[in-house]
């Protein structure tokens, strides 16, 4: 997804850089049980969560509390893009996949959810065959069975005049699926006939194409099924029917969202699900700062988008060790970058770009994205917590702080004396406009001179950075980005910014225009190939001509700080969810 | 006067119409000069990868393939007599008046702005008692004793309130009593709740607000007053022998309140269309905040919505303003 903090899939990872010269963690799960009277547990240490799980417990009952700073783009399954709804809707409705509950990279593992088993590919790939667990019921007590996921299916992917919010991959993916128009259009009420449903206990997925990593997709929200007699559309997020071990027992719009136990969950389905708490409250619209001091108040104990805490609030942290062992500092499965566009003069030429490649100092970035605690210095495409990725450096400086001579070495290489080019950033991203600001003084010491623009983010793509024709116009050379997968792994990384299949006429997230058929070739490769460690040294390859190419700069692996509340029981910060907690069994020890 | 009104209210529905029209305006005209076509406004509002079949739905489903002024006309038509909207398998009616829904994520614009009116008005009419009562009072005695320490001293502190910046007044009254010291609330609570803690959670918000108006209040009044103070009917007043009081009040003041009630009414008014910066400093999720959302997502119902709301309260406000010139100022007469 195009760099929107929080929206979609990325990660955190295992070996998570220290914050500073912090001492760590205890070894193994630290007890929930072993604070104070109150329920409050002691520390776990910084970033224990993104190594195992803390706080420990099998406890039930209790409140547990979430509160988000604005408005999820939907709670309905079938029509949210956010990592965190990704996350939090599988309390109440279940993909036919999902991640396992892990900390750091352990938990982008996926494991069957609504499904019995992943699924059984045949035909090179093109059909994948999921058999659901028997004896599942709906929070009304009506049997689950495979029309309710083909259904939910259709209604998220092809009714995009109404549910248009989450992704389209089913749509792109599936044979037909350009042409279905939906449930809501179907008069026959036959839905996609590449979705078929010999009896209620099977689903059968035709693809147009062989898509090797298709349990990805059915990892989703969107899989979860949904009963086509309760669903009215836009209004269905009203009064969604529980799949999960939670059901809604209210929600108000824009305010708050409470769960309370379904009692038609069936805990002999579910391997993966607890049902600790007996309520799960949602708060919306509460101020961050709010948020951030309810989290060490113990009020609120999850922040729901998980973007980390704000500013301020990672000073006064970052500032108190006894607070820092509460903190997890994990990536977020997302690359700061920016993009060099191919496509204009004298940025056609590989020498011009590896110039700027040499040229930046990436350490003045860092300081400008807000310091370590924020992102590690970056050199390949894909982020350390993405599957696939391999340790690589192609224009190693000194210190990461820029090479001039051999910036100039490359311009020289160029036919170049110097080069005016524009750079583009999201106005209403401070710390974008920084990092650019910082690009631009590297640049300059080498004899490129960018001037910067800005645009609001709600349209960098559709009208600005995106649109060919306007950098063309505005000489627009270099992007700044920010980029995460929408699922863990190289494919699902790579395939928006690096694909020319992905180039169109606006809207564009292949901002360096890179039209490269090696690259091209590689990644209809990878996601063909059956074996796993086939298809990661695929990634790896890609990234590395992707570097080779110099199409764009990485800058830093982003990071975000969580607060771990003392209050909250089984912790793990996943890879999965762009380093949130995982939510699936949070529990509480307040009394 | 009834007839007045009248009139009044008749201009004022044309002047909203205009309102609405100029915003149409300027949402569909002015990017389709500089090239825009109906089919790349409809993708803003698709999501990612959208095919051709989706933008054709989804330009119907919001009327985008519809010429400008019909889209206008059904807008308007909603408002007075609702309008039939596509949930999905089935057909919706939007009661009136039915601002429509978001493009963005059809979430209906009317409950939206009801929900947040009250937080607005609480912030707008809460800082306008404020800074009525200490503009005013501050230019009245500033102007009775021209010159003096006290006035000295209260005009430079004027001269501050309207440079200072809300943003930074407000981070620092935020700073300073709801976090150093926490007198004050962080989270909005509605009156209905608990007056006590509506008015305790509001009152950074409004004093903050208030400073950058009772600065220019003060100033207004002050020099108001400095010159109905010099006026033949004050000396008139005094050599019938009436109590300085009542000639400071019931004469002076009455005839320099009417500039005043003027700028009240514009500024009541357009704060009551969102106080943005306000709101946003202080976490209020009011009428100016969904303006802004609504603008950055290039999502024109909401914004439809807000302007309509905000010409409206400025229209009202400036009705109301006329009404009380009559009372204000025997010589003004409504006809």
């Amino acid at each position: 997804m195009e760099g929107i903090p929080s929206i979609m899939r990325r990660s955190s990872i295992a070996a998570v850089a220290a914050i500073g010269s912090v001492s760590l963690l205890l070894a193994g799960c630290s007890k929930a049980d072993d604070g104070t009277g109150d329920g409050k547990a002691k520390a776990a240490g910084a970033d224990a969560a993104t190594k195992h799980m803390v706080n420990a417990s099998t406890k039930k009952g209790g409140t547990v509390t979430y509160a988000m700073s604005d408005v999820p783009d939907s709670f309905d399954p079938g029509n949210t893009y956010y990592a965190y709804m990704y996350n939090f809707s599988r309390l109440y409705a279940r993909p036919l996949m999902t991640f396992k509950p892990d900390a750091g990279e352990k938990g982008n593992t996926l494991v069957p959810d609504l499904a019995s088993a992943p699924g059984k590919a045949s035909d090179g790939g093109k059909t994948w065959t999921y058999t659901i667990r028997k004896g599942l019921e709906f929070q009304d007590g009506t049997p689950i069975t495979s029309k309710d996921v083909k259904y939910a299916v259709e209604r998220s992917n092809f009714a995009r005049d109404v549910l248009q919010l989450g992704p389209n991959y089913f749509q792109q993916f599936m044979q037909g699926g350009d042409k279905y128009k939906g449930p809501y259009k179907d008069k026959k009420g036959k839905g996609l006939d590449s979705i078929e449903t010999p009896d209620d206990n099977t689903i059968v997925f035709h693809l147009n194409q062989a898509f090797q990593e298709f349990d990805y997709l059915v990892a989703t929200p969107q899989t979860a099924p949904v009963p086509q007699a309760k669903d009215d559309g836009i209004d269905y997020v009203k009064h969604i029917v529980s799949s999960g071990s939670y059901q809604f027992q209210s929600y108000q719009e824009g305010k708050q969202a409470v769960l309370v136990r379904n009692k038609n969950w069936n805990p002999k389905t579910d391997p993966l699900r607890k049902q600790y708490p007996d309520k799960i409250v949602v708060n919306l619209k509460v101020n961050q700062s709010t948020i951030d001091k309810d989290l060490q108040a113990g009020d609120t104990l999850i922040d729901l988008q998980g973007k980390g805490v704000e500013t301020q609030t990672q000073a006064q942290l970052v500032n108190d060790k006894s607070k820092l062992a509460s903190t997890d500092n994990t990536y977020g499965g997302r690359l700061v970058y920016m993009a060099i566009n191919t496509t204009q003069k004298p940025f056609d030429k590989v020498e011009c770009r590896k110039a700027v490649e040499y040229a930046v100092d990436k350490v003045s970035v860092q300081t400008a994205e807000g310091g370590a605690i924020r992102g590690d210095i970056a050199s390949t495409v894909l982020p350390p917590d993405i599957t696939g990725y391999k340790k690589a450096d192609t224009y190693a400086t000194p210190g990461n702080k820029g090479d001039v001579a051999k910036a100039k070495d490359q311009l020289k290489a160029c036919g170049k004396k110097s080069i005016t080019t524009t750079i583009t950033a999201r106005s209403d991203r401070q710390e974008e406009v920084d990092a650019a600001t910082a690009i631009i003084e590297s640049l300059k010491k080498v004899g490129i001179n960018a001037s910067l623009k800005q645009f609001p983010s709600g349209k960098y793509f559709t009208d600005y950075a995106g649109v060919p024709a306007f950098d063309k116009k505005n000489n627009v050379g270099l992007m700044m980005m920010q980029w995460g997968a929408d699922w863990p792994s190289g494919y699902g990384f790579l395939q928006q910014i690096l694909n020319s299949k992905a180039i169109g006429t606006s809207g564009n997230t292949n901002l360096s225009y890179l039209s490269n058929k090696p690259i091209d070739k590689l990644l209809a490769q990878s996601i063909a190939a059956g074996d796993e460690n086939q298809r990661n040294d695929l990634y790896g390859q890609i990234d590395q001509a992707a570097m080779d190419q110099a199409a764009l700069v990485p800058l830093t692996y982003f990071k975000i700080l969580l607060y771990r509340s003392p209050y909250a029981t089984n912790l793990v910060s996943t890879a999965a969810f762009s380093g949130q907690y995982d939510y699936l069994n949070i529990g509480t020890t307040k009394k | 006067m009834i007839s007045y009104i009248l009139r009044r209210l008749v201009a004022a529905v044309i002047l909203l119409l205009v309102v609405t029209a100029v915003t149409f305006g300027i949402f569909f005209l002015l990017p389709r000069l500089a090239g825009q076509t109906a089919d790349q406004l409809a993708q803003q509002y698709i999501g990612k990868s959208p095919t051709p079949a989706d933008v054709a739905m989804v330009k119907h489903n919001l009327g985008l393939d519809q010429p400008v002024y019909l889209q206008y006309w059904h807008f308007i038509k909603g408002i007075v007599t609702g309008a039939e909207y596509n949930l999905g398998p089935t057909t919706a009616h939007c009661d009136a008046p039915c601002f429509g829904y978001s493009f963005k994520n059809h979430v209906a614009v009317w409950p939206e702005l009801t929900d947040r009116i009250p937080i607005t008005l609480s912030l707008a009419v809460g800082a306008a008692v404020i800074w009525l009562v200490a503009g005013v009072t501050v230019g009245v005695v500033s102007a009775l004793k021209p010159g003096s320490f006290f006035d000295r001293s209260f005009m430079g502190v004027a001269l501050a309130g309207v440079s200072l910046p809300i943003f930074f007044t407000g981070q620092l009254a935020l700073l300073l009593f709801t976090y150093q010291w926490p007198i004050f609330g962080r989270t909005y609570v509605p009156l209905t709740t608990n007056p006590a803690q509506w008015a305790n959670t509001l009152f950074p918000a409004w004093c903050s607000l208030a400073l950058l108006y009772s600065a220019i209040y003060a100033r207004l009044t002050r020099s108001g007053m400095l010159e109905t103070m010099n006026e033949d009917f004050i000396r008139t007043a005094r050599a019938k022998g009436l109590p300085e009081r009542t000639v400071v009040a019931r004469h002076g003041l009455r005839a320099a309140l009417t500039p005043i009630i003027t700028v009240f009414g514009m500024d009541l008014g357009l704060l009551l269309g969102g106080a943005l910066i306000t709101e946003r400093v202080f976490s209020l999720h009011g009428i100016g905040e969904y303006a802004v959302q609504a603008i950055n997502d290039n999502d024109l119902p909401p914004v439809l919505g807000v302007t309509l709301l905000a010409a409206f309260f400025v229209v009202l406000c400036n009705l109301l303003v006329d009404l009380l010139y009559a009372a204000a100022d025997p010589r003004v007469r409504l006809s």
